[in-house]
């Protein structure tokens, strides 16, 4: 049995020049859906059909890609709300942020919101999809990962835990098709009240010395590695000492 | 510090000296005073000083002045009291609890709160599930709200979120502030401004006035918008509450808490190789340097532990460990919560390496190393007999666990 998988995904922009590209986290989504669905993935976008970064999806080995026709600053929500409840999808996978625009990484919690779905964020691995009951794996920070059970159908959101995207080759991406689709189109009302400006870099955080006097400035501008506090086990067997370092390993809760 | 009472000459030339910084410090106490019948009090016990061989020396020539009382090795500050007796309104804060602590970011966010708090408003802080932490009154906390209760542990994001919709309901905070954070606090925040048809403010690293300042797209842009109710701060966004004490007064929930039924369940964590973790992210380190004699023991610790290997520059120099492996300044500066060092005395290059780390254990020979200094616990021995105990120690009580479990 095969699924059938939606990947959401947008237009990326590179880190340094700026330039239009695919976006990191949302090829990784659509990596996902190929090995997963394999030919049944369909891919969605909302924005522009004529930008010409969106040819690099095709270039993973899409046959189409669907465009839901937008111009920019337009509210993707609704459209796609109406898009994925008629889609009969069992799994959604997107981006967790846009790299244009906003970024605020709400869209899929919304999505989620709308729909009623439950939604799975950090995405590493799915395990299986039996009975309408998908066994995951979740990335963690540090490298960890947990196994959930969710019901279909479900969103999910990918970051940099999940399967590298394969390279987008260019001959595929000439000969892949994007069907644009017209829908109703909505002002996201953001932009009336913010305002998007180069980004600064941000201040470095001063160490401040709250010294009354100056011979506390000066022990706190040439203090060593600080002493004490530290507990030490001096002339304990070697098994006294385990001990007492297991015991604080298990009360960090590192031992597994 | 020892109880041997010595004098010292340099707080007596202080004390003597009216025109140094520390001269009113040295002052003894006020040993007479006016009571408040008008009565002169005396306290007979601070009068004079202790001398060289722990004698009271009372000097009645007029030609002491101070240095009678022995000093304490460290003076505990008390902290002027941030007091809210009625707040006028609420500004709420979710903090991460990483390992049951609250981490600099939730401090940063705890600043925040009590900034745009002022005198007025209180800041409450929601903790989910057990904790660890005895330092909310220092971090700025005027409300603590628990919510424990085993719908909450493990991963409930959903329950969670029903949590602090009952907590919106009660007291209808001005703000809510969430640490934009990959442990949780991102997660929570967003789950929660769906729930509440709330837009938040995400990345946000300025609030200035009724501004908000954030990162947008990719880090490229600043999003400067109106402040907005749920706010997903950045690390540093403001400077930690640091000057004064607060009460951290409990507080609860008047209705009790419906329990849903979970659409996602939590089936618990996944061993992971702890080899393939990144160093840099690694949240548990066992690292070799110089004193391990027993390399192929030491692997053998590290496996039994489950923990990630690291290794000092001599380790790698002398090819025990690999050069991804190293600590330190020209190698990989981690941030593991545990850092087990062993044979290592802790050349300033490694401790800077070792900075973020949160608890530090030592194993070492030389009690007097700079390790030493720096580490939480630190067991004085021979790594080869502690490591076999170490391994007899885990699987003891791994197999406790499971005899627990079955």
């Amino acid at each position: 049995m095969s699924t059938n998988v939606i990947s959401l995904v947008s237009i990326g922009a590179h880190p340094t020049s700026g330039r239009a590209r695919r976006a990191e986290q949302d090829a990784r989504a659509v990596e996902l859906g190929l090995q997963l669905a394999g030919d049944n993935l369909q891919v969605v976008h909302a924005g522009d059909v004529s930008e010409p970064a969106l040819r690099a999806y095709l270039g993973m080995g899409l046959d189409e890609l669907r465009v839901l026709e937008q111009p920019a600053g337009a509210d993707a929500l609704p459209v796609l709300t109406d898009y994925l409840r008629d889609a009969g999808a069992q799994l959604v996978l997107t981006g967790s942020q846009a790299e244009t625009g906003e970024g605020s990484g709400m869209l899929p919690f919304l999505l989620a919101e709308n729909l009623g779905w439950p939604l799975v964020v950090g995405l590493a691995q799915v395990e299986s999809i039996e009975n309408g009951v998908a066994h995951v794996l979740q990335a963690l920070p540090r490298g960890q990962r947990r196994r959930l059970k969710v019901r279909l159908p479900f969103l999910a959101t990918v970051d940099n835990a999940a399967p590298k995207p394969r390279q987008s080759a260019y001959g595929p991406a000439q000969r892949g098709v994007l069907q644009a689709e017209e829908v109703e189109v909505l002002e996201d009302e953001l932009f009336t009240g913010a305002l998007l400006q180069p980004a600064k870099p941000r201040p470095k955080r001063l160490k401040v010395i709250k010294a009354k006097s100056g011979a506390d400035r000066m022990k706190a501008a040439t203090a060593k590695a600080s002493g004490g506090g530290g507990q030490v086990l001096k002339g304990v067997s070697a098994e006294a000492g385990a001990d007492a370092i297991l015991k604080l390993l298990i009360e960090e809760g590192v031992l597994r | 510090m020892s109880d041997i009472i010595r004098r010292d000459p340099r707080a007596e030339w202080i004390a003597r000296n009216r025109l140094h910084p520390l001269h009113a410090a040295m002052q003894p106490q006020q040993q007479s005073w006016m009571g408040p019948s008008g009565l002169v009090r005396k306290n007979v016990h601070g009068v004079g000083f202790i001398g060289p061989n722990g004698i009271k020396r009372i000097d009645r020539s007029g030609a002491q002045q101070g240095g009678a009382t022995k000093r304490s090795a460290s003076v505990e500050v008390q902290l002027p009291l941030h007091q809210v007796l009625q707040p006028a309104f609420y500004i709420s804060v979710v903090p991460d609890m990483v390992g049951g602590r609250l981490s600099s970011h939730d401090r940063d966010l705890l600043g925040l709160a009590h900034q745009m708090a002022g005198k007025d408003g209180a800041v409450l802080a929601v903790v989910f599930g057990e904790h660890k932490e005895s330092a909310f009154e220092t971090a700025g906390v005027d409300r603590l709200l628990l919510l424990d209760g085993n719908e909450f542990s493990g991963y409930s994001p959903e329950q969670r979120v029903q949590g602090l919709r009952a907590v919106d309901n009660q007291f209808n905070p001005r703000h809510w502030l969430l640490p934009d954070s990959r442990s949780g606090g991102g997660e929570l925040g967003r789950r929660l401004a769906a729930s509440l048809g709330e837009r938040p403010a995400t990345r946000v690293w300025q609030v200035k006035g009724e501004e908000c300042i954030g990162r947008a797209g990719a880090g490229l842009q600043d999003l400067a918008r109106p402040l907005a109710r749920l706010i997903l701060a950045a690390a540093e966004c403001a400077e930690p509450v640091s000057e004064t004490r607060h009460e951290a007064l409990p507080v609860e929930l008047s209705t009790s808490l419906v329990r849903s039924l979970p659409r996602i369940e939590d089936l618990g964590a996944v061993a992971v190789d702890p080899g393939a973790i990144p160093m840099a992210e690694a949240e548990f380190i066992f690292s070799g340097g110089n004193g391990v004699k027993d390399w192929a023991l030491f692997h053998e610790t590290a496996a039994a532990l489950g923990a990630t290997e690291g290794a000092s520059r001599v380790a790698v120099d002398d090819g025990f460990m690999s050069r991804d492996r190293q600590v330190g300044a020209s190698g990989t500066w981690v941030t593991a919560r545990v850092y087990v060092a062993v044979g290592i005395s802790g050349a300033i290059q490694h401790l800077q390496g070792i900075g973020a780390c949160d608890k530090v254990v030592a194993i070492n020979l030389d009690p007097g190393c700079d390790m030493i200094k720096r580490a939480d616990l630190s067991v004085i021995g021979e790594s080869s007999e502690i490591f076999r105990a170490l391994i007899a120690a885990v699987t003891a009580y791994r197999n406790g666990a499971k005899r627990d479990a079955a």
